[in-house]
């Protein structure tokens, strides 16, 4: 039982050699994956930053905006001025203060939804890389069948059904639509996992399957499961914009993509820039933001991808 | 063969799951779907529509559920998709046909056009790892991607078409053209109206296939084999293509087969604010309109699709890897 060695049990010279290598190995890898190690690059730090404003925006900002911001008023798509920083609606609304309230209700579905495919993603990749056997096909069926049903039509039909009293159930449908291909990554990940051996050390250990797949795998798994969340919550702000754009969200809600909403049904897409340009942008530079981290994550799960270029290859090039 | 034989029936079995679940979603959705359409009609709905429906839907019937599932299976296998109440009494299978087309050529000939560009662009971009090139396409196509595609699409939509007038901004053809017949005019109209939503839905996607390719072939560039050809004194070009291109291109395919899914969702979104003629656009106004036989059914065609297309890609990956027919 080679297993037994990393124990320390007495094994025979050239095996306890082996060991020692595959000791160090593991712990140089558990420290490189699950210490929080941050990349260093500048677009990563760039990403954390744009976040960062965002989120305080959508926490502190409306304390700094008095009133409705659906409140109506007399100026009609006023422009820019002191008294509206970003002009007005075509009801009167202040644009500036829509966009401030607007960031929570968006920035809140975006990482809900994100939070709940996440979820899904992790225990059903885990559960199914590391249970393996039947478990694993049935897991894995579904995961596939989830895989190529398109979601986004998926996303429509539901909503198109649901009553559009709130937001929350664009984020559910969004969450349930788009866990598939987390799992799918993860499951392959746990499968390169399960046979390691502090895995097999656990198991014998007598520690429980909960145990060895949430507390053992998953801290190894972190820097690929932040992306995968960050991935997602890329594509449910995106598609909860998108759905709200068409009018399917709950259109009295306060969030940039209703406001894109009015904007462009109010027939005034081209003339009242300061109505339309604005919350499409913040979509942008939030979108990036986690984009930008992404890349930086991506550094850490795949080290190979960190900018030093071949020097042969540079110089070939350069011929 | 053993795999194919797998992936056949994995297939069935998502084909069954999306056809059970447009069963199963009117059943489930809060609220009653018929007396939703009958009160938006304001009473201009035929009985019979309405009798129909309750049909379809399984509302006001002493039927069992089983027993209407397996007529609705059984209408399937005809074709039968009920009547459109929007287009009534049209069958919603023919207003689908009528639209499907103008989807499948815009989407499809954009998506391959992303899919070679952005891959080519990816491997530049990794051949030159560090380069300026390598530094700033991929970071502004990413930005570029994460724009909300119908932000950017009214961009092109006011700068190019209404602004500078280079493109029409509205449909699929003029409306004076004459469609009757095949015409060389036909055609070069049809592709005139067909770059715009083209150019956008190319310019939000490439950074998927450029990011994705690039990382690939990073990884097969520290390769031993790669190392063995430049070894060997291969030229650039064939150590860049046949050797590392070639064997980090697999991820992406499957990742083109799995991305039409998406696509096709997109297009809801692009025909609607570009009035293409599609079925995406025929998605939109349906949902408008309550149509929800109408509604069902493009989920259903759309499903189909996008199963069919990634079996295509499964054969597809077939021929390419070997490793795959043990």
């Amino acid at each position: 039982m080679e297993l037994l060695n990393t124990h320390g049990g007495k094994p025979a010279a050239s095996p306890k050699q082996t060991s020692n290598n595959m000791r160090s190995m593991i712990k140089n890898l558990a420290a490189k994956l699950a210490m929080p190690q941050l990349p260093k690059s500048a677009m990563f730090w760039t990403g954390i930053g744009m976040l960062l404003f965002f989120i305080l925006v959508a926490a502190f900002g409306p304390l700094f905006i008095h009133g409705d911001p659906n409140a109506f008023s007399n100026d009609s798509l006023a422009p820019p001025s002191v008294k509206h920083l970003l002009g007005t609606t075509l009801t009167g609304q202040d644009v500036f203060s829509q966009l401030v309230i607007g960031a929570k209700l968006t920035l809140l579905s975006g990482f809900a939804a994100g939070v709940i495919a996440t979820t899904l993603s992790v225990i059903m990749g885990l559960v199914s890389g590391y249970l393996g056997g039947w478990a694993d096909d049935v897991l894995s069926l579904i995961t596939n069948i989830f895989l190529v049903i398109p979601g986004a039509p998926l996303a429509i039909v539901l909503s198109s059904y649901v009553p559009n009293t709130s937001v929350w159930p664009i984020v559910f449908i969004v969450g349930l639509t788009n866990w598939a291909w987390g799992a799918r990554v993860l499951r392959s990940q746990t499968l390169t996992m399960r046979d390691r051996d502090f895995i097999q050390a656990s198991k014998l250990g007598g520690e429980n399957n909960f145990r060895i797949i949430f507390f053992d795998i998953m801290p190894n798994l972190i820097a690929i499961v932040a992306s995968s969340f960050i991935f997602t919550t890329i594509y449910a702000i995106l598609t909860e914009i998108s759905l709200s754009f068409l009018g399917l969200g709950n259109i009295l809600a306060v969030s940039w993509g209703n406001m894109l909403y009015w904007a462009q049904n109010s027939g005034t897409l081209l003339s009242a820039w300061w109505w339309f340009l604005p919350p499409g942008l913040c979509v942008a530079l939030l979108g990036s933001s986690l984009a930008f981290i992404n890349f930086g994550l991506d550094t850490i799960v795949n080290p190979k991808l960190m900018m030093v270029p071949s020097k042969n290859r540079g110089k070939k090039a350069a011929e | 063969m053993r795999y194919f034989i797998r992936r056949i029936f994995f297939y069935v079995i998502a084909l069954w799951t999306a056809v059970t679940l447009n069963f199963i979603i009117p059943r489930l959705a809060p609220g009653d779907p018929v007396q939703t359409l009958v009160g938006r009609s304001q009473g201009r709905i035929d009985p019979r529509a309405i009798a129909a429906l309750e049909l379809q839907f399984g509302i006001n019937t002493k039927i069992p559920e089983w027993q209407q599932y397996f007529s609705y299976l059984g209408d399937l296998l005809h074709g039968k998709l009920g009547l459109s109440f929007e287009y009534y009494p049209t069958p919603v299978s023919t207003v689908i046909v009528s639209h499907v087309f103008w989807t499948m050529g815009l989407i499809g000939v954009a998506s391959i056009m992303s899919f070679i560009l952005g891959t080519l662009l990816g491997v530049v971009s990794a051949w030159r790892q560090g380069s300026i090139f390598d530094r700033i396409v991929p970071p502004a196509l990413t930005f570029l991607s994460s724009i909300p595609y119908f932000y950017l699409a009214l961009f092109f939509l006011y700068f190019l078409g209404f602004k500078f007038g280079w493109f029409p901004i509205i449909g699929a053809y003029s409306f004076t053209a004459d469609t009757s017949q095949f015409s060389l005019s036909l055609l070069f109209d049809v592709l005139n109206h067909a770059i715009l939503p083209a150019l956008t839905i190319v310019l939000v996607s490439l950074a998927g296939w450029m990011v994705g390719m690039r990382n690939a072939m990073l990884n097969t560039l520290s390769e031993d084999y790669v190392l063995m050809a430049e070894a060997k004194g291969l030229s650039n070009w064939r150590v860049m293509t046949m050797y590392a291109a070639r064997n980090a291109i697999l991820p992406n395919i499957t990742g083109f087969a799995l991305s039409l899914g998406f696509v096709v969702g997109g297009s809801i979104i692009m025909e609607s604010v570009f009035s293409y003629p599609g079925i995406g656009f025929l998605l939109f106004q349906a949902v408008q309109n309550s149509d929800y036989p109408l509604i069902q059914g493009i989920f259903l065609v759309i499903a189909l699709s996008v199963l069919a297309a990634n079996f295509l890609a499964d054969i597809m990956y077939l021929i390419l890897d070997p490793r795959v027919r043990y």
